[in-house]
């Protein structure tokens, strides 16, 4: 082997141009084939379907997301995204404590709704102590208070070709040369039906703040925070994601993440 | 798998050593195709998990993450000083200036404030979505590929030939560290302690740990197992036991590339590749190269 042998300085200069090289070509070599539609992308996206069928498979329809305590509260519920609507509309109805604000239900719905605050709190309601984790990576427990959206379903009678429920937002998440976008996703019915799926109007025992999502958000305690969109105002029964922003599901799916965020 | 070896007599009289060298078929396909799948699959989760981790350069212990109070173990950013912008790093309370590398880098002139620098991250901007996509589909790979090595070495006698420690391998570990330290290495068929310590560590406790605790993060699988983040200490200690073994395997990684430099890369690579490997001549003692398994 005398060959291959080499002393200990030749060595550690190898291992050293070795390493350098390495960390080198940790570059911007795939940068150009990542953009949203592009082949390489598109196929790798094929992953989040993968694992949508797996963990749906896995964990059924009614699997519980884990409940806390009221030990686990330590801070205020974290708030992300925009947590001061600037739209002259919200503004208007937050001046006037949303007693002029209805949730809207609409599309693919035997009987279109549009309830007012007091009709859902005088529904029958879920208060769950839950982890919200964000996409981001961190995690805060809060106690929410809402009704099951599965109710206000059974309300509107939801028709047989609806695939998801889309909620539409009042905050503007984005300006751009078109106009303002306002905050839009969608969940399976499957989630939408899900029993910890709430439409939440109070937050750790009091009123939801508007920072939060006041006056009514969504949690949808199997996924990650940008699939519980805050300050709704419509909820749109659809069948596909063809008349949804871009066509990918969501405000953040057009923009790149993936539709299911349920990891 | 059948052990093949075959005498190569060299070509020149000069390389006395390899005259009796042997070259044996040491790596199966399978070891060799899992190999590379997983060299692949972990250089991508590197990097994307780092971009992810970018997204929230803090690690803390317990379920949740402390806003109002402190349970930050470890924290990357950058802050505004006398002589400028500096990256800094803060370890369990202490505080270290890692500007250019993590906090505060960028070309000269053109910093800005990312905790993993671009030259590390995939993409090389800022961009959590499309590093998701990416961690997302090779952990698919990466899972698949330890299933099926598992499966293979388990039916082809690797895990019981190669990789299970045996009471020989506890008595030999003393000369064995003494032989890394002097870069000495002895080819033959057989791991030595170390190498089984290594190989066995990442594929029977690392790699799994990195998907259990992968898997931890995830809320949907929460609902599925939801006792396995009260076994790893809440879902925060899970990304912090994430982020954890993403060192040791980075570590694994650098000593393993030391280490093939060392024991001469030719070869080694030739036998991750190729399967075949030349080992050293027989000692003094005579004892035959040719093993049955």
């Amino acid at each position: 082997m005398a060959k291959f042998q080499i002393n200990r300085r030749k060595f550690l200069t190898a291992a050293s141009l070795g390493a350098s090289g390495i960390m080198l070509s940790g570059c911007d070599a795939f940068d150009s084939q990542l953009s949203i539609g592009s082949g390489l992308r598109s196929f790798l996206e094929n992953a989040n379907g993968l694992t949508y069928r797996a963990q749906r498979l896995l964990a059924g329809r009614d699997a519980l997301a884990p409940e806390f305590t009221e030990a686990d509260i330590r801070q205020p519920q974290r708030p992300n995204g925009v947590t001061s609507p600037d739209d002259d509309t919200y503004k208007g109805l937050l001046a006037n404590n949303f007693a002029d604000w209805r949730l809207e239900v609409s599309g693919l719905v035997e009987k279109p709704l549009s309830l007012t605050r007091e009709q859902l709190q005088n529904m029958p309601s879920r208060t769950q102590i839950t982890r919200h984790d964000c996409v981001e990576g961190w995690s805060c427990i809060a106690k929410w208070t809402g009704t099951p959206l599965s109710l206000v379903l059974d309300q509107a009678v939801v028709k047989p070709q609806a695939r998801y429920v889309m909620f539409h937002c009042l905050d503007t998440i984005e300006q751009s040369l078109s106009g303002d976008i306002k905050y839009y996703g969608t969940i399976d019915l499957i989630d939408a039906r899900h029993p910890q799926t709430i439409l939440a109007y109070g937050l750790n025992g009091k009123p939801l703040p508007v920072e939060n999502g006041a006056p009514l958000r969504v949690r949808v305690e199997r996924q990650l925070g940008y699939k519980m969109p805050k300050y709704l105002y419509k909820i749109e029964l659809v069948d596909g994601f063809a008349n949804v922003g871009g066509g990918r599901g969501g405000y953040w799916e057009d923009n790149g993440y993936d539709w299911y965020g349920g990891i | 798998m059948e052990s093949v070896a075959r005498s190569q007599s060299t070509a020149g009289g000069d390389a006395t050593m390899q005259k009796d060298a042997t070259l044996i078929y040491r790596q199966s396909r399978w070891t060799r195709l899992t190999h590379w799948l997983w060299a692949i699959s972990l250089f991508f989760m590197l990097l994307s998990g780092l971009q992810i981790f970018n997204a929230r350069p803090q690690l803390y212990i317990g379920k949740q993450s402390g806003f109002e109070y402190n349970n930050t173990i470890l924290a990357i950013g950058a802050e505004n000083t006398d002589v400028g912008p500096r990256g800094y790093t803060e370890i369990l309370g202490h505080r270290f200036d890692t500007t250019g590398v993590l906090g505060w880098s960028g070309p000269a002139g053109n910093e800005t404030s990312r905790a993993f620098p671009s030259w590390a991250t995939i993409p090389s901007y800022y961009d959590l979505g499309t590093a998701r996509v990416i961690h997302f589909f090779f952990a698919w790979i990466l899972t698949t590929t330890l299933i099926v090595w598992l499966i293979a070495s388990l039916i082809n006698g690797h895990i019981r030939r190669d990789l299970a420690p045996r009471l020989n391998d506890l008595k030999r570990l003393p000369q064995d560290i003494a032989n890394h330290a002097r870069l000495k290495f002895h080819h033959t068929r057989e791991y030595n302690t170390l190498q089984k310590m290594a190989y066995g560590g990442v594929l029977f406790v690392l790699l799994p740990l990195m998907i259990i605790t992968g898997l931890a993060m995830s809320p949907s699988m929460n609902s599925v197992l939801p006792w396995l983040n009260e076994i790893l200490g809440g879902r925060q200690t899970a990304r912090t036991i994430h982020f954890t073994v993403m060192g040791l395997l980075v570590g694994f990684f650098l000593i393993h590339m030391l280490m093939i430099l060392a024991a001469g890369p030719i070869n080694e690579l030739r036998s991750i590749i190729t399967g075949w490997y030349r080992t050293d001549p027989p000692s003094h003692n005579d004892k035959p190269v040719e093993r049955s398994v």
